[in-house]
């Protein structure tokens, strides 16, 4: 591991990965893998967790084409340098910043979206010219193998090696220095990479996760919103980071909420949920029986159908559920909807506060107060009003938690900036050494005067040309003279 | 748990929403503005004391500059507060996609001894812009100010929300149990690293702010005497106690015997004959500061006239990368000269070291000032002169690697202490126009979502 990172540095080092062609060029071999290999990659995922392909190339492969799409498109205006107003003390100066590659990035997938989560921050990364080391997770093993096969053959392979293995190989690779390393997966191991990083003065970018809440006020539409809740909870089998963990609402519309996600559930799988080719299955035994677990004791409104052979856990909602039941204090990260009734939205943002900070947080209403209210009292990583997972499409949006859901954002231009440095840059000329009068020793008063005018006064184009034709007056005059 | 109860007191502050409207943070800007004016002698007095900080300096760089940054805060934060929209795809069309700037909750600000009140002051500015809780912790080191600060800003800023706490690297330790929503720490890397892993262990975000040896190429077709004077400023500034301060020199044989006699110019332009007793050169902080800067003069040989007197300006020629002076961020009046041969291995040299906060480069051709800033990497650069980047508030000010993580000045540090959270308001209408996601998935569906695809993939836009 040591020898695979340190020839991505020294592959960064050639400054061949600084040149927008050769980004460009390796964004555009990236895309002609996803689509030449997109069988091989729908397979893999499937066979990792059950997936059927039409979903995998929605949930997984469009997202990561159009970061491409993006990235190709715009990679060039991202990169290029930005200009800064100036103040008077730097007016004859070029001010701007310039993104620059970071050096040698770490991305770590997971595994409920093992190809999404690693390609989608590989996009950007690449884009902002940084070598990057790539960690498949080793639990989805079918992807990870085909990810560690794939890549090489399309993309330079010492600039961006794959590194799979467990957890012995990725405590080896969280010992090297790294520019930045973007970690996705739980806050326990999240701490764990933030230690690492700090031991090298690594910046990172932590996409975790918790439990989004999703609170339902009884002035909206009930149908609607549990369809949305439905196909948000269930999708992946309730594997997805920004998946609604828990509903709140009032008593009086529980049943209600109960009754038309039911009718969802026949809708979008059947009366046979467990023959629908579109219901995924858990990951491996070990989350089936953390599952299993949070059930004990609950009351079952729906579903808590089993079998442990095939991993399949029946979508199940759970009603009157107790703060302080086991179902109430981990993510989920299953097919299982708990419904936590509250008296009032008052009660809901408390029970929110109470809590971590969710990676996303969900409000169903039709009252613009009330949704004004819950954004302003609660804090989380992204809210999305009336619907549920569409954020994570809009890639103009920042995608990341906060507290304990995470620290740093991506998605489209935020992925770029968050594998850049941005460098700010003053040059000069070594003329005019006059105008640097005011501030070189013996201090005066004089100069006191001056600093005082130059510093507070920040002009704009118009307002410098005169201060200039002013200045050129005066000069004109004394030369006349 | 000594800071547990004052922590748990401004939480409470925070979650009673009080720092969130724009006029009750416009209000405790203000009134540091009036610290900043009130105080104004007692900040003078109290730098001059810690670090003998020259009337000038200190006004400059400890009044005017954060007020400064207090005027720009106060003029734009309505604009910075303000929900920022964002591109929408096909399928969000009809709804309200925006970025809102949530405040982090209650933060942590701790600050260094060199630029006592400012680097303590600007980073505040944001966060109390940004609606944070804020506790301060200026160093122990410049005590004079830090007593100032500990008994000033409490009877300007409200103390529910806002709190100094003094003390060493004991207090300190025990400060960063707790858990905060965001540090913001300037100092060294060395604190830097315990910073971030105190920070790791609540997965709190932070901004380091650090430092390194900033080197100053000189190319052989420069102006002498203009190069030299601004380089002699920049270095010699609050007596070499500055993080962006030029560090070392690179430059050739022949570039290095025209440098040496126009820094004694410079020098003796800006100080006179006898720096020690002109008003506007600084002093070390403190006896281990000396202490340590002396020990690095055993290096080279000393250009400077009168030899090498107790912490004057001096500059060193022919320094070896192996002589001590050269071992570490010099943080003192001196300017080591190491000879290169030319512009490209005055570039690996700067490369084979750690990235450092600032690079320069003095040259009237202007090929080579790109060469070095396109072939390097650094927090900022700055071509012919030092230290300017750090006033332009429009400028991000900011480490890479060793020197530091993150950003600040102007709107950067109001994002810094923001928290950019992605919302997305939606229609509960047109529920029709979703049906494409919703299971059963057939082959036309699919479809349906591939020509959608292939559409927006011209017009770079998504039906999810």
């Amino acid at each position: 591991i040591q020898e695979v990172v340190g020839k991505a540095r020294a592959a960064f080092y050639s400054g061949r990965c600084r040149a927008l062609e050769f980004r460009i060029q390796q964004l555009k071999a990236l895309e002609r893998m996803v689509k030449e290999k997109e069988s091989e990659i729908l397979a893999a995922i499937e066979a990792d967790l059950h997936k059927c392909r039409h979903k995998a190339f929605i949930f997984e492969m469009v997202s990561v084409l159009e970061e491409l799409a993006l990235a190709i498109g715009r990679q060039t205006s991202w990169a290029a340098p930005q200009p800064v107003k100036r103040n008077l003390m730097t007016m004859r100066a070029e001010t701007y910043t310039c993104f620059e590659p970071l050096g040698v990035v770490l991305i770590t997938g997971t595994w409920n979206y093992p190809f999404l989560t690693v390609m989608q921050p590989l996009v950007g990364a690449i884009a902002a010219g940084n070598a990057v080391v790539v960690k498949p997770s080793e639990i989805s093993e079918n992807t990870a193998k085909l990810i560690a096969d794939i890549l090489p053959q399309y993309l330079d392979q010492e600039l961006y090696p794959v590194v799979t293995g467990g957890v012995p190989e990725t405590t080896e690779l969280l010992k090297q220095r790294f520019d930045h390393i973007l970690y996705t997966g739980n806050s326990a191991v999240g701490k764990i990479v933030m230690a690492a990083a700090a031991k090298h003065l690594t910046p990172v970018t932590l996409e975790l996760g918790g439990k989004s809440p999703c609170y339902i006020d009884s002035d909206c539409d009930l149908a609607v919103a549990c369809r949305r809740i439905t196909w948000g909870k269930y999708m992946n089998c309730g594997q997805t980071c920004i998946a609604p963990d828990y509903i709140l609402c009032h008593p009086s519309i529980q049943s209600q909420v109960v009754e038309n996600i039911k009718a969802t559930l026949q809708e979008f799988y059947g009366a046979d949920v467990k023959s629908s080719p579109d219901y995924e299955r858990i990951i491996n035994k070990h989350h089936f029986k953390r599952i299993l677990g949070l059930l004990e004791g609950q009351k079952i409104a729906h579903g808590g159908e089993t079998d442990e052979a095939s991993c399949f856990i029946a979508p199940t909602i759970l009603t009157d559920v107790s703060p302080e039941s086991k179902v109430m204090e981990e993510e989920i990260f299953g097919p299982v909807l708990p419904i936590v009734p509250v008296k009032s939205v008052e009660e809901a943002i408390e029970f929110i506060n109470l809590r971590e900070k969710p990676l996303a947080l969900y409000v169903f209403s039709n009252k613009k107060e009330l949704i004004r209210k819950v954004m302003l009292e609660t804090s989380s990583g992204g809210v999305t009003v009336n619907d549920v997972l569409i954020q994570y499409g809009v890639l103009s949006l920042p995608f990341g938690g906060v507290g304990n859901s995470g620290m740093g954002a991506c998605h489209g231009k935020h992925s770029f900036e968050t594998f850049s440095h941005r460098r700010s840059c003053l040059v000069k000329d070594l003329k005019m050494e006059i105008l640097n009068f005011y501030r070189y020793p013996p201090s005066s008063q004089k100069k006191v005067d001056f600093i005082k005018f130059a510093v507070f006064k920040q002009l704009n184009k118009s307002q410098m040309a005169l201060v200039i034709l002013a200045l050129l007056g005066i000069v004109a005059a004394v030369v006349i003279k | 748990h000594p800071y547990a109860g004052l922590v748990s007191h401004l939480r409470t502050s925070w979650l009673s929403g009080r720092t969130r409207p724009m006029e009750y943070r416009v209000a405790q800007l203000e009134a540091l503005g009036r610290f900043l004016d009130d105080k104004k002698e007692e900040i003078l007095e109290a730098t001059a004391s810690d670090m003998g900080k020259p009337c000038f300096e200190a006004f400059f760089s400890e009044i005017l500059l954060c007020k400064n940054e207090l005027h720009q805060t106060l003029n734009n934060l309505g604009q910075w507060m303000k929900d920022e929209h964002v591109g929408k795809n096909l399928v969000t069309q009809l709804d309200s996609a925006f970025i809102r700037k949530d405040p982090y909750g209650v933060v942590l600000i701790i600050g260094p001894w060199n630029y006592p009140v400012h680097l303590l002051l600007v980073p505040l500015i944001g966060a109390i812009a940004a609606g944070n809780c804020v506790i301060v912790k200026p160093s122990e080191i410049s005590k004079n100010t830090e007593r100032l600060m500990a008994e000033s800003l409490s009877c300007y800023l409200d103390n529910d929300c806002y709190a100094v706490v003094t003390g060493g690297v004991q207090e300190t330790t025990k400060l960063l149990e707790n858990k905060f929503d965001f540090i913001f720490f300037t100092g060294s890397p060395a604190v830097g690293r315990v910073v971030m892993s105190a920070a790791a262990r609540h997965l709190t975000p932070v901004t380091l702010e650090l430092g390194g040896k900033n080197p100053c190429y000189v190319s052989d077709s420069c102006h002498v005497q203009n190069a030299a004077r601004r380089l002699a400023w920049g270095r010699f500034f609050n007596a070499g106690q500055t993080c962006i301060a030029p560090d070392y020199v690179l430059c050739s044989l022949e570039m290095q015997e025209k440098l040496m006699p126009a820094l004694r110019e410079a020098i003796a332009e800006f100080f006179g004959p006898n720096p020690r007793e002109s008003p506007d050169f600084g002093r070390m902080v403190g006896d281990k500061q000396f202490r340590r800067v002396r020990a690095l003069l055993s290096s080279g040989r000393v250009a400077t006239p009168g030899g090498v007197q107790e912490m004057s300006p001096t500059v060193l020629a022919d320094v070896l990368p192996s002589d001590p002076v050269m071992q570490e961020e010099i943080f003192g009046p001196i300017l080591p000269i190491v000879v290169v041969a030319n512009m490209d291995e005055a570039i690996d040299f700067i490369n084979a070291r750690p990235r450092p906060l600032a690079i320069y480069a003095f040259s009237s051709d202007s090929k080579v000032v790109n060469q070095v800033l396109e072939r390097t990497s650094s927090g900022g650069f700055c071509g012919n002169d030092t230290l300017m980047h750090f006033t332009l508030t429009s400028l991000p000010f900011g480490g890479i690697g060793n020197s530091g993580l993150g950003k600040y000045h102007g709107k950067f540090t109001f994002d810094t202490f923001s928290h950019q959270r992605g919302c997305l308001h939606r229609n509960m209408g047109l529920e029709a126009l979703n049906s494409p996601r919703y299971p059963p998935y057939s082959q036309q569906k699919m479809g349906l979502v591939t020509a959608t695809f292939e559409i927006k993939r011209r017009g770079m836009c998504t039906i999810l």
